[in-house]
């Protein structure tokens, strides 16, 4: 809370108006419009709706092909994260090992976070499609039917893979940050004490990363929910079958391409919902953040 | 920097911590890397694998023809006016955050006024509601004001998001309220103490702040896929979608290369060049 | 130069009255200090003079102007802040001449009272520099000429010398005193620092608890103190001041011993006040304090025994002459200067004349 302000009363308001405009227009207008939506069912000619309560939601979530884009998403997001929080941990630590090169290592490391979704999903789709992939050509070589166009299981691999490599980046600055935040006299009393710099990394330094861990764990499943949606559209379409479709895909896939309003109304719902807890859970978290320093 | 961290181990070690940060480099930036080998090459050799890992002979007839041609395949509009659309989505995005959130953590940080908290709460909220998840909704919102094919299209619904806001609110709670209370003995207005001296103080955050909002508007793939229908308003991200078929033998692979290279290069470069603000910018203002 | 009025000035903050109805005249020139202890409401009294906080009751007269809605800018003021607030994107000379750009002053104008407040401050060096390139004693000589180029009709100062080092307060100080003797500014000073309130204060305001105890100069604060607040806020080693018994032309100590005192300005319970250097060691017979040391500083010039008055709990502070040979567990029986007593009501803590 400042102490001192500017005694104006209209101009703060000018100030506000084009945040204000925007944000009403073009966020709180379209989501009680998804809301009133997904209460409302179109007849086939898209001509009259009727108020059908609940009854888009006890469809959605009774239609297996919804409980399939949300066993896709879970696994799909969980591996992402999974990786590319323990790849940008390991490598942290090692930057952190290195004295010099380590700004021309950091410089080579964020590229990717600087490619569109969308493009790094085309180029491991290059690197890796079947017929002249560069990658894909020893994985033929070596006996693998490798085929992510035809195969559920591949086509998720790359997904995953894609996904992965351009969060890395990401991860990888937070994790230096926390590890450099650390208390070098706390890493210097464990020394004298005689841990092993293995031992002091698990019962010193990973603890103390928690609170980065957290915030990464929540801002990358936020980005496997919702930013990979281009890594989706543009490598699988959620195919083979419906083998990568996630949860943000169908909705597009169903309010775009099949045209039914109220599903994608209510999935849009119950995507706000998650994202929301989401959001909740991570605020709890930053309120009972530790500081260091 | 200089001074290596208790965690630094000696010797052979220290090589070891080489040998996988290199590795690691190595499968970060090989796909962007190989793409440009790619963009060097004729489709001939590009379809045969394995591609060699050293630039070929074809790089200024590949990279000509792409820029000279225009590509068939999507309906003949050149590099030069993709290249602007995603230069004026991705400026009018960053530039248009800094502007409007800028004021309205002004408004809020600076000034006291009825419904204040609600107003930060009313942006505040908004973080909740990433465009994925209403879609449907403010899609019809832009066909009923005619925004289809615009770029305040492409760009309004994307300027307004209760991050950049969050960021500078942060910072300028920062400012030493002695700062301010020197400024107004001094003479100064809300215009002035902005200019004179919020402003120079911000720097440092807004360029944080342009990076990461640049990178945003660059990346963009769904919105725009769903508010252009015409060739002519494409981004490049999209443009290469619509270029690009597995299936489809006719794909011109070496264009294609090359026009990921250029979709890839101007978000990498300002990433690089701009590190040191963009990594402090980021590490700092997104906890 | 302008002439300063505060009219039964109250603030409060959500119905909690933190300025309790102060009132001053302050001349044209004059040199005004309010001290006392942390949180007793002194800063803010220097913000509302200042604006920068609302004032809820009564006024503030700048120069025979009613300044209570204006905007600090409007005033006709400037002030030092305790941790200087230079803008630390602009240069000292940038610093110093911001206020006077803002007032469209002309260049020629604004050059040349930049440049004699910097030979004033011997800043001449450093017009070019960025704050952050300063020691803390040029930061603070910035502040100052930074306020001084405004040519204000009052000069407000808010504990400008707190941030610095006993050694460059102390030159700082004398700089500031010689300073105002050159300007003749109407100067309101804000400190906790009892040395500071006394060497500066053409009058001292004492301040406790969003009031003002007392208004004064500073000779008469320690001679004769409006109340026992003030009586052991000012003075070091602090003031003696314990309860007695009075009647039949003297007092009952604690400790039951019995000392004669004239002047005592009423019989039943009171509060003495005796000051360290205002007690004198008593001659063979004479009836006295006395005093059991628990320990003594010695200081070189001067020593200090602290001890209790013999038969009681109550602590006592002596001034010993740099000579003394008390020791730990010696007994001594001081008298008090008949000139120098302070007596204090022990309800309301007033003094309480004879």
């Amino acid at each position: 809370m400042r102490r001192t302000v500017f005694p104006h009363k209209l101009l703060p308001w000018l100030l506000l108006a084009p945040q204000l405009a925007i944000t009403l227009i073009f966020f709180y207008w379209p989501a009680g419009q998804a809301f009133r939506q997904s209460m409302l069912r179109e007849d086939a000619f898209g001509l009259k709706s009727t108020f059908v309560g609940l009854a888009n939601f006890r469809k959605v979530l009774g239609d297996p092909n919804y409980l399939n884009a949300v066993q896709v998403t879970a696994v799909f997001s969980a591996l992402v994260a999974l990786f590319a929080m323990a790849i940008a941990l390991f490598l942290a630590v090692q930057a952190e090992k290195v004295i010099r090169g380590k700004g021309f290592y950091r410089t080579l490391m964020i590229w990717p976070y600087a490619v569109a979704p969308a493009i790094a999903g085309m180029l491991w789709l290059f690197m890796f499609n079947p017929s002249f992939g560069t990658l894909a050509w020893p994985l033929r070589q070596m006996g693998i039917h490798w085929n992510p166009l035809l195969d559920g299981d591949h086509a998720m691999i790359l997904v995953v893979a894609a996904a992965t490599w351009k969060q890395i980046s990401y991860n990888f600055l937070f994790f230096v940050a926390g590890l450099q935040a650390i208390p070098r006299s706390l890493l210097e009393a464990a020394a004298i004490d005689g841990a092993s710099r293995r031992h002091a990394f698990w019962t010193i330094v990973f603890p103390l990363l928690t609170p980065t861990t957290f915030f990464l764990l929540v801002v990358n499943t936020v980005y496997a929910l919702f930013d990979t949606f281009g890594i989706i559209h543009a490598v699988t379409g959620g195919g083979p079958g419906k083998a990568t479709e996630t949860l943000v895909y169908k909705v597009y896939n169903d309010g775009f391409v099949n045209l039914i309003m109220g599903d994608s109304a209510a999935q849009s719902v119950i995507l706000m919902i998650i994202v929301i807890a989401l959001t909740a859970f991570q605020f709890r978290f930053i309120e009972r953040r530790v500081h260091y320093g | 920097m200089a001074e290596a961290s208790p965690l630094a181990p000696r010797g052979a070690g220290r090589l070891v911590a080489h040998f996988w940060m290199v590795l690691g480099v190595i499968v970060v930036a090989f796909p962007v890397y190989y793409v440009f080998i790619a963009s060097t090459h004729s489709t001939q050799t590009i379809l045969r694998p394995p591609l060699p890992l050293l630039p070929g002979a074809e790089a200024a007839q590949n990279y000509s023809d792409a820029f000279s041609g225009g590509i068939s395949r999507i309906g003949g509009v050149s590099l030069w006016r993709l290249l602007a659309n995603t230069t004026i989505v991705a400026m009018g995005i960053a530039l248009g955050k800094i502007a409007i959130s800028m004021a309205s953590a002004y408004a809020i940080v600076f000034f006291r006024f009825p419904l204040r908290m609600a107003c930060f709460w009313l942006i505040f909220i908004t973080l909740m509601l990433p465009v994925e998840v209403r879609i449907q909704p403010t899609y019809k919102v832009m066909v009923d004001l005619g925004l289809i094919d615009t770029y305040p299209g492409l760009i309004l619904p994307l300027i307004a998001s209760a991050t950049a806001t969050l960021l500078f609110r942060q910072f300028f709670m920062t400012i030493p309220d002695e700062l301010l209370e020197a400024a107004r003995v001094d003479g100064a207005g809300p215009w002035r103490f902005f200019r004179d001296i919020l402003w120079p103080l911000s720097l440092t955050n807004v360029a944080a702040i342009f990076v990461i909002q640049f990178i945003y508007g660059w990346t963009q793939y769904l919105w725009p896929l769903l508010v252009t229908n015409s060739n002519d308003m494409n981004t490049i991200v999209i443009a290469l979608k619509k270029m690009i078929s597995f299936a489809d033998a006719d794909t011109p692979w070496n264009l294609v290369m090359v026009t990921s290279v250029l979709a890839i290069l101007p978000p990498i470069l300002v990433v690089v060049l701009m590190q040191r603000w963009f990594v402090k910018g980021l590490v700092e203002t997104e906890k | 130069m302008a002439r300063i009025l505060l009219n039964d000035v109250r603030k409060s903050y959500a119905g909690n009255q933190v300025i309790h109805g102060i009132g001053i005249e302050i001349a044209d020139g004059e040199f005004v200090v309010i001290v006392g202890p942390s949180g007793c409401g002194k800063s803010t009294l220097l913000r509302m003079v200042a604006g920068l906080e609302a004032i809820s009751a009564g006024t503030i007269e700048i120069g025979g102007k009613v300044v209570n809605d204006l905007e600090p800018r409007q005033r006709d003021i400037a002030m030092v802040f305790q941790n200087y607030a230079l803008y630390p994107h602009m240069s000292v000379r940038e610093n110093m001449a911001y206020g006077l750009k803002i007032a469209r002053m002309s260049k020629a104008e604004i050059a040349a009272r930049v440049a004699k407040a910097a030979t004033m401050l011997e800043l001449e060096p450093y017009l070019d520099r960025k704050p952050r390139a300063l020691s803390g004693g040029q930061r603070q000589r910035v502040a100052m000429g930074r306020a001084l180029v405004r040519e204000p009709a009052a000069l407000l100062l808010d504990e400008p010398l707190s941030n610095l080092d006993a050694k460059l307060r102390v030159q700082m100080r004398l700089q500031i005193k010689e300073m105002h003797l050159r300007t003749g500014q109407t100067t309101l000073y804000v400190t906790h620092d009892q040395v500071e309130a006394m060497t500066l204060a053409d009058r001292l305001i004492v301040m406790n608890k969003g009031v003002a105890e007392q208004i004064a100069t500073p000779l008469e604060v320690y001679e004769r103190p409006a109340s026992e607040f003030v009586a052991g806020f000012i003075g070091s080693p602090a003031m003696n001041i314990f309860t007695v018994r009075a009647g039949d032309g003297g007092v009952t100590l604690p400790g039951d011993a019995v000392l004669p005192l004239p002047g005592v300005p009423r019989d039943g319970e009171l509060r003495l006040g005796l000051r360290p250097e205002h007690l004198r060691l008593a001659q063979e017979g004479e009836a006295a304090i006395p005093v059991l040391l628990r320990s003594v500083e010695r200081l070189g010039a001067d020593a200090f025994g602290y001890g209790m008055i013999e038969g009681s709990e109550v602590p006592m502070v002596l001034r010993l002459p740099g000579t003394s040979r008390a020791e730990r567990g010696d007994r001594i029986a001081v008298v008090p200067d008949p000139a120098h007593l302070h007596f204090f009501d022990p309800e309301t803590g007033r003094r309480v004349e004879g």
